[in-house]
């Protein structure tokens, strides 16, 4: 007896690896920006503060990088790798995106980070100010063509099927379609608000430690002002988009929200209990919200729900005999883990923002604890964001193209992947425990001296070996 | 020039990017556990690639990206095919960045030990790996009708393709120790430059063994005629035979011209041979993939040839740029270690 197919260690090793690199990528994203204000600031106004704010956060920014592109080489491999098939089957039109990357994003970033950090007593002022600016825009650049890549999967457009495979027909509607959008600036307020958040919750650590509290309020008050308008217009952001998926991909709508029936109006389950296969699709307990449902995935109090039973036999007649139902309960709690971070984040930032303009915020020491714990939940609701997108996809790689389980590599056997995942799991164990070790380190030390009359300022302390 | 010709020599442009440039940073890497003396010299050795080994390794980041989105059935029936060697290239590259980010975080003797020679069996590993798994594309792997790869490891292995590998290993090693003399002073660049010396021999015998063998199994596996692949094949052994008179005569920025154009007309010998194929299939020769059947369509190809004309220029100037802003030589005073500078703002 086979324990798992090829496909469900392939599809397990693709999570791993994906779940593992957007906890990168969002910092990254995000926490870019950050650093770049704080050097604009340092080189605007000269005040040490800025310096030491730059060089501080800085090398937390290096240290995510670094082990972002060590694990974004795994994913652009294993697509070949694991997914054979689906390589060849979408090639044409995904590797363009993926390509344009690398020629216009990934250089950028990795070459102009690589100036910044070893630029600091090379480069006149202005101009490494600039390599940072232009190293952030890499990555936010990176960000769009690997989700307009990822958009073509959720929503193909731009292509014909010509001898089995998919053909790129337009460039232009790919890189412009509506899933692209919306899931770009979805993406990057994610990643505005986890960066934020980050230096928010440093910041508070900091300050109850009652150090360097010159350095870090200025620095809190710039995470605040990011982080409050950032996280709650991506609450409003998220669910429009919502509306869009519930366009172009109903099932995914109807199976996050454990909808079996086609409903109008139609509430929202906030929590409950069962409902959430075919043979008990009524919940045993639930907590609901009037037409709420109606709302979010409609834009309408009276709207219509397009239910999954419905849908199921609308795929039947479309596709042909098959499963259409994407795992009910991992989506519908997927969506909620997400929705609910997302909000505890933008709830936390506001007290946040409310008490730095009463003047209490450092003295609120239980405030600056959460503000503490506040910083891992824009990373759990990524994550939980990702497996809704991706779980709630299936049984497609590429939705109404191509089933997941005829892509998978067929020279992979179950052996090789069993190794392979296990060699993975272990590698990133060890990078995660390095991180999360090296983060903690640079994120408690003091922030570094400004450069005094007529020194020279040292390098960033993770650039040295 | 069809786009499917002018997609094969980007790629094959991109590879000798690659090697030319993580070339180095791969022999400084393999060089850690030998060349220098005390910790600062190890330091500088670290620093010297510091900037760059990122930005280098783009270029197969680049190279695979390419690969996928001209040659989709080529990248698929490589990256699947090669699964484990892969993998291991994977594995090798990843202990490389940790040693790059940990080595330093720690004062124990035996903690940077052991990331100095996670660095050197990285670079090592993945230095061999590339040259087995290239010039397999050439001596050929089974293939089924369906594009399919359908061996197992070991077919990757033949004494060409080892040799093949070692070539790389030594070449890269070569390449490296003289980067190292353009860029450090003193006691490091002298150690250096007696290690391009000693290196350069065997370097270029080896390298010019799997050269000559190149067009060799070309013209005896993949049906190609001696001319084309003669002619980089004898460009590669002419440089590298330049390098090795240059190292002793004290030129050490020709002695690197001379070993980057080694690794460049490596990478083109082995392109050279095997196009039109871009994947031999042995036994059954028919089953070979091309740079007409495995490539993507006319539409794409035509998309991703306006893009690569506007940026590869533009990434040129600023790569290049790069090495000009840092061109300066490694006293090994540059840079406080982190370490001190913890322990110094945290007074412990």
């Amino acid at each position: 007896m086979v324990l798992a197919s090829v496909v469900d260690l392939a599809r397990a090793q693709f999570a791993t690896t994906t779940i593992y690199h957007f906890l990168f990528v969002p910092l990254t994203l995000g926490l870019g920006p950050i650093v770049v204000a704080f050097q604009t600031l340092w080189y605007r106004t000269g005040r040490d503060h800025w310096y030491r704010l730059t060089r501080f956060f800085g090398t937390l920014f290096l240290i995510n990088f670094a082990i972002g592109v060590a694990t974004g080489l795994v994913q652009e491999f294993q697509f070949g790798m694991n997914w054979s098939v689906y390589s060849e089957f979408v090639g044409d039109v995904f590797g363009a995106p993926l390509a344009i990357e690398g020629l216009a994003a990934f250089f950028l970033e990795s070459t102009f980070l690589g100036l910044w950090i070893f630029g600091w007593n090379r480069l006149p002022p202005r101009l490494h100010l600039a390599t940072l600016w232009i190293a952030v825009i890499g990555t936010w650049l990176s960000a769009y063509f690997i989700l307009a890549a990822n958009s073509w999967m959720q929503h193909p457009v731009g292509y014909e099927l010509v001898n089995g495979r998919a053909e790129l027909t337009s460039v232009w509607d790919l890189l412009t379609s509506t899933w692209t959008l919306w899931a770009f600036g979805h993406t990057i307020l994610a990643g505005l608000t986890a960066g934020s958040a980050v230096v928010f919750g440093v910041c508070c650590w900091h300050l109850l430690r009652g150090r360097n509290v010159d350095v870090f309020k200025p620095a809190a008050k710039v995470a605040l002002i990011v982080l409050v308008p950032v996280a709650a217009f991506n609450l409003w952001f998220g669910s429009h988009f919502g509306i869009l998926v519930t366009e172009q991909q109903p099932m995914k709508i109807a199976a996050s929200e454990a909808q079996w029936d086609t409903c109008q109006p139609c509430a929202f389950s906030l929590f409950q209990i069962g409902g959430f296969t075919e043979d008990d699709q009524k919940p045993s307990f639930s907590i609901q919200i009037p037409s709420m449902l109606s709302f979010l995935a409609t834009g309408s109090i009276h709207g219509q729900v397009v239910g999954m039973n419905e849908l199921q036999s609308q795929y039947q007649k479309q596709y042909g005999q098959g499963n259409y139902l994407p795992p009910v309960r991992t989506v519908y709690w997927s969506m909620r883990v997400m929705a609910y971070s997302g909000s505890l984040v933008a709830l936390v930032a506001l007290l946040g923002a409310f008490f730095y303009w009463r003047g209490s915020l450092v003295r609120r020491r239980w405030f600056l604890w959460a503000g503490v714990v506040n910083s891992a939940l824009p990373f759990v609701a990524t994550t939980a964001g990702w497996a809704l997108t991706e779980f709630g996809r299936q049984p497609w790689i590429v939705f109404g193209l191509l089933r997941t389980e005829d892509a998978a590599s067929p020279s992979v056997s179950e052996a090789m992947l069993v190794l392979s995942l296990t060699v993975i799991i272990l590698l990133y164990l060890t990078l995660l425990v390095a991180d999360i070790w090296l983060m903690r380190r640079y994120a408690r030390v003091d922030p570094p001296e400004a450069p005094t009359e007529g020194g020279e300022p040292g390098p960033l302390p993770a650039a040295g070996y | 020039m069809d786009l499917q010709t002018f997609w094969f020599i980007l790629i094959a442009v991109l590879w000798s990017g690659y090697f030319l440039l993580e070339g180095f940073d791969f022999g400084v890497g393999m060089l850690l556990p030998f060349l220098p003396r005390d910790e600062r010299q190890r330091r500088t050795m670290f620093e010297s690639i510091g900037p760059v080994w990122d930005g280098n390794e783009v270029w197969l980041v680049v190279a695979g990206g390419a690969t996928f989105a001209a040659f989709p059935s080529w990248y698929a029936t490589m990256f699947s095919g090669f699964y484990q060697a892969l993998l291991l290239v994977l594995v090798f590259l990843i202990v490389r960045v940790l040693s790059f980010e940990w080595r330093s975080k720690a004062e124990s003797p035996r903690w940077r030990a052991v990331w100095l020679w996670a660095n050197a069996l990285g670079s090592f590993g993945a230095s061999l790996i590339w040259g087995v798994g290239l010039s397999a594309l050439l001596y050929g792997v089974p293939l089924n009708s369906d594009e399919d790869f359908a061996g197992t490891f070991t077919d990757l292995f033949s004494p060409y393709t080892v040799v093949a590998g070692l070539a790389v290993v030594l070449l890269f090693a070569f390449h490296g120790a003289t980067f190292l003399t353009l860029r450090t002073t003193g006691d490091l660049c002298e150690r250096a430059a007696h290690a391009s010396k000693r290196l350069s021999l065997p370097a270029t015998i080896v390298a010019g063994a799997f050269l000559v063998w190149t067009v060799a199994v070309a013209v005896d596996r993949n049906d190609k005629d001696v001319f084309p692949p003669v002619l980089p094949a004898v460009l590669g052994i002419v440089v590298l035979v330049a390098a090795i008179v240059l190292g002793f005569g004290g030129r050490r920025g020709w002695t690197f011209v001379a070993t980057a154009l080694g690794t460049v007309f490596l990478v083109a010998t082995l392109f050279t041979s095997l196009y039109p194929r871009v994947m031999v299939s042995s036994p059954d020769f028919g089953n070979s993939l091309t740079v007409d059947n495995a490539s993507s369509s006319h539409y794409t190809l035509t998309v991703m040839t306006v893009t690569a004309l506007i940026l590869v220029p533009v990434v040129l100037l600023y790569q290049g740029w790069t090495y000009y802003v840092f061109r300066h030589r490694l006293t090994g005073e540059e840079m406080e270690g982190p370490v001190e500078l913890v322990a110094r703002k945290t007074g412990g």
